[in-house]
């Protein structure tokens, strides 16, 4: 409550900041997974990939001088580990949960072992765009104060909703996650489609990843991420796998964990952990509230195994 | 399938069939689920070597020590029996569930859940005879791990939640409440740079095992592994639990409790797990506090794995796994290598053995006749 003449309104005007700026970790990771859920096939990895994606990110940025440079280095990093996804999956008889639990916690070691020089040193930082120059309020410009990455996340859900309806690698996409029989009868292999959708899942998650450890909260350490990724994981699920409703989740999400950190900047500090595991207790709410063990999800991939 | 599959290899060593089958048709099997394993936790090893020597540092340097701070002294032994306690206990939350082919991986939250509720349970208590805190230690974290990881059983039954993401979920619930207490009503005072609870007191903690630095946690574990077994494999309970695991449809149409069955093997689980969580508060840390949350219940779920969720299996799994975190010390004074080197090695081995799955049936010599 620095100035006071806004008083309150730092609550909401922090979690609107926040929808804008956690948000997008959130939405790289589930609009990545939707591709890879769509095709059939899921990667609970994503997890361990957003951690990787961080770590490269920040390194490559501290190497280079260039924040660009470490945004692909991440998508790279996510890609490759995608790729590992799919490639073990390929195999006959393994389950494709197990193998993305397992990458979860190489993900994470991995990212750990390598970034451990890199707790020190600063590296450059993705620049952000000021939408907040029209007022004067300190918090307004703070909560407007908004990231390149964020405006091409959403620019990139419409896009693939439309590409999900009418292209043709769109088609190809949904066809491998109802059927593997019509896939393979249209010609097209399965394995080859899913290897793909899951690298382009893994290359956003790194995206993803590179967002938290390059601009918000903008450092490399590692507590980094605490289970953002699985959370978008889950969210593509109560998001029917519909792109467009992954934004709108996405948003609530970035909002309910922006919710802990805003209470304490106006002194509400008693509940801070519980405040914190909002987007946790919100994504099982909300799981608890859509699912249901009678019928099959609305929108789900036929051959996803997670929902069957 | 795994199931069905430890199913075959145990119905082939109990009932002899009555002409002589040859030593490979009878064992074949069994030799499969160590072999297999076996050449995957080697093959783990090796890509580990590598990935140590493109930082420059000697591989058999780091067999060597791995082997010296794993099992290589008394000291170091009694160091891996002291890690490999929690870790059968919490691989048992993950081999549990998956006999009903659930995969829950959330038994990290029910060993914080399990500490908060037997520390609770120790700190109501105080005054009291050791032997009764002692056993309602016991009993509270066995409760309170064991509702935690109902809840995502139940989640999973009443609600089709599915119950590896909201087992993950409450990983992370747990933690919150954890920290939010100990910060909170449940503080010490004198706790000033790490936040604690009061301890339980030195003379409610457990101790070792005579002429050990062991603690009693290791034989909670050994009993609960071999409990779990015979619960498994040698009870009505436990073949009811393995057909609803093989056909969910098929046990609900001979009339199993399939509702039952989940709840009662989750709650089971989440106990072991809780158990893990009672036994690392009496027997190590004296008191609750976010040292708990070391990632027992993550390795848990790579014990399980590797143990192809065998309860009886978990035990020697467990040591070992128990042994390469104890020589992660070993490995960061010697040889320089970070101390998340044991994460990297496990998430190798985790890999190199679920990608081991495709070998199944497939090796040429083990096929015996069929």
């Amino acid at each position: 409550m620095a100035d006071g003449s806004i008083g309150l309104w730092t609550v909401p005007l922090a979690v609107l900041g926040g929808a804008i700026r956690v948000s997008t970790p959130f939405l790289f990771v589930s609009l990545g997974e939707c591709i890879t859920e769509r095709s059939g096939r899921i990667n609970l990895g994503l997890e361990g990939t957003l951690v990787m994606g961080a770590m490269s990110a920040y390194g490559s940025s501290y190497l280079t001088g260039s924040p660009w440079l470490g945004v692909l280095a991440a998508g790279i990093t996510g890609a490759l580990l995608g790729a590992l996804h799919a490639g073990i999956c390929s195999l006959p008889r393994v389950n494709d949960v197990a193998v993305g639990i397992a990458l979860m916690l190489f993900g994470t070691g991995l990212a750990f072992y390598l970034g451990k020089p890199l707790i020190e040193p600063t590296a450059a930082r993705l620049p952000a765009i000021d939408f907040g120059w029209w007022s004067d309020i300190p918090q307004v410009r703070a909560a407007l104060r908004v990231n390149v990455l964020f405006l091409i996340g959403v620019a990139l859900a419409p896009i693939l909703y439309w590409a999900f309806r009418t292209t043709r690698w769109g088609l190809l996409i949904r066809t491998a996650g109802e059927s593997s029989d019509a896939t393979r009868a249209m010609g097209h292999s399965v394995l080859l489609i899913r290897l793909r959708a899951t690298m382009v899942g893994g290359f956003l998650a790194g995206i993803g990843g590179s967002f938290l450890s390059l601009f918000y909260p903008g450092s490399w350490n590692e507590g980094l991420s605490s289970g953002q990724g699985i959370t978008a994981v889950a969210l593509v699920i109560f998001a029917r796998w519909d792109p467009l409703l992954c934004l709108w989740a996405s948003l609530a999400f970035g909002g309910a964990a922006a919710l802990g950190p805003a209470l304490q900047s106006v002194g509400v500090t008693s509940g801070y952990h519980l405040f914190n595991a909002a987007p946790y207790i919100l994504t099982l709410a909300i799981m608890i509230m859509t699912c249901s063990p009678k019928r099959t999800l609305t929108g789900a991939p036929a051959e996803l195994s997670i929902t069957r | 399938m795994t199931t069905e599959a430890a199913d075959s290899a145990e119905a082939v060593g109990a009932i002899a069939p009555a002409a002589d089958p040859g030593f490979l048709q009878r064992y074949g099997g069994t030799i499969e689920y160590v072999l297999i394993p076996g050449a995957a936790l080697v093959g783990a090893l090796g890509v580990f070597g590598i990935f140590v020597a493109m930082f420059g540092k000697n591989p058999l340097d780091l067999y060597f020590y791995m082997y010296y701070g794993a099992f290589g002294t008394w000291f170091s032994w009694q160091n891996t029996l002291t890690r490999a306690a929690p870790l059968i206990l919490t691989a048992l939350c993950t081999a549990l569930p998956a006999q009903l082919g659930m995969v829950i991986i959330g038994g990290e939250g029910a060993l914080l859940i399990g500490a908060l509720s037997a520390t609770s349970a120790a700190l109501a208590l105080q005054g009291l005879p050791p032997l009764v805190v002692q056993i309602a230690m016991v009993c509270a974290g066995v409760t309170g791990g064991g509702l935690w990881i109902m809840l995502a059983g139940a989640l999973r039954q009443y609600r089709g939640v599915n119950e590896t993401i909201s087992s993950l979920l409450l990983v992370y619930i747990a933690l919150a409440v954890l920290n939010h207490l100990v910060e909170g009503a449940m503080r010490d005072p004198a706790s000033l740079n790490k936040p604690s609870t009061r301890e339980i007191g030195a003379a409610n903690m457990i101790g070792s095992i005579p002429g050990t630095d062991v603690h009693w946690g290791l034989v909670f574990g050994l009993i609960a592994a071999i409990a779990a077994y015979i619960l498994i494999y040698h009870t009505v309970f436990g073949f009811a639990a393995r057909v609803a695991g093989g056909n969910i449809r098929a046990a609900k149409i001979v009339g199993l409790g399939v509702s039952k069955l989940i709840l009662t093997i989750c709650f089971l689980a989440g106990g072991a797990a809780g158990l893990a969580g009672m036994v690392e508060v009496a027997a190590v840390q004296g008191r609750t506090n976010a040292n708990l949350a070391a990632g027992y219940g993550f390795t848990g779920i790579l014990v399980a794995f590797l143990a192809r969720q065998n309860p009886l299996a978990i035990i020697p799994v467990a040591i070992l796994l128990g042994g390469i975190s104890a020589s992660g010390g070993l490995l960061q004074r010697r040889l320089g290598l970070p101390d998340a080197s044991v994460l990297v090695l496990q998430g190798i081995i985790f890999v190199f053995v679920l990608a081991s799955d495709a070998l199944y049936g497939r090796i040429g010599f083990l096929k015996g006749k069929s």
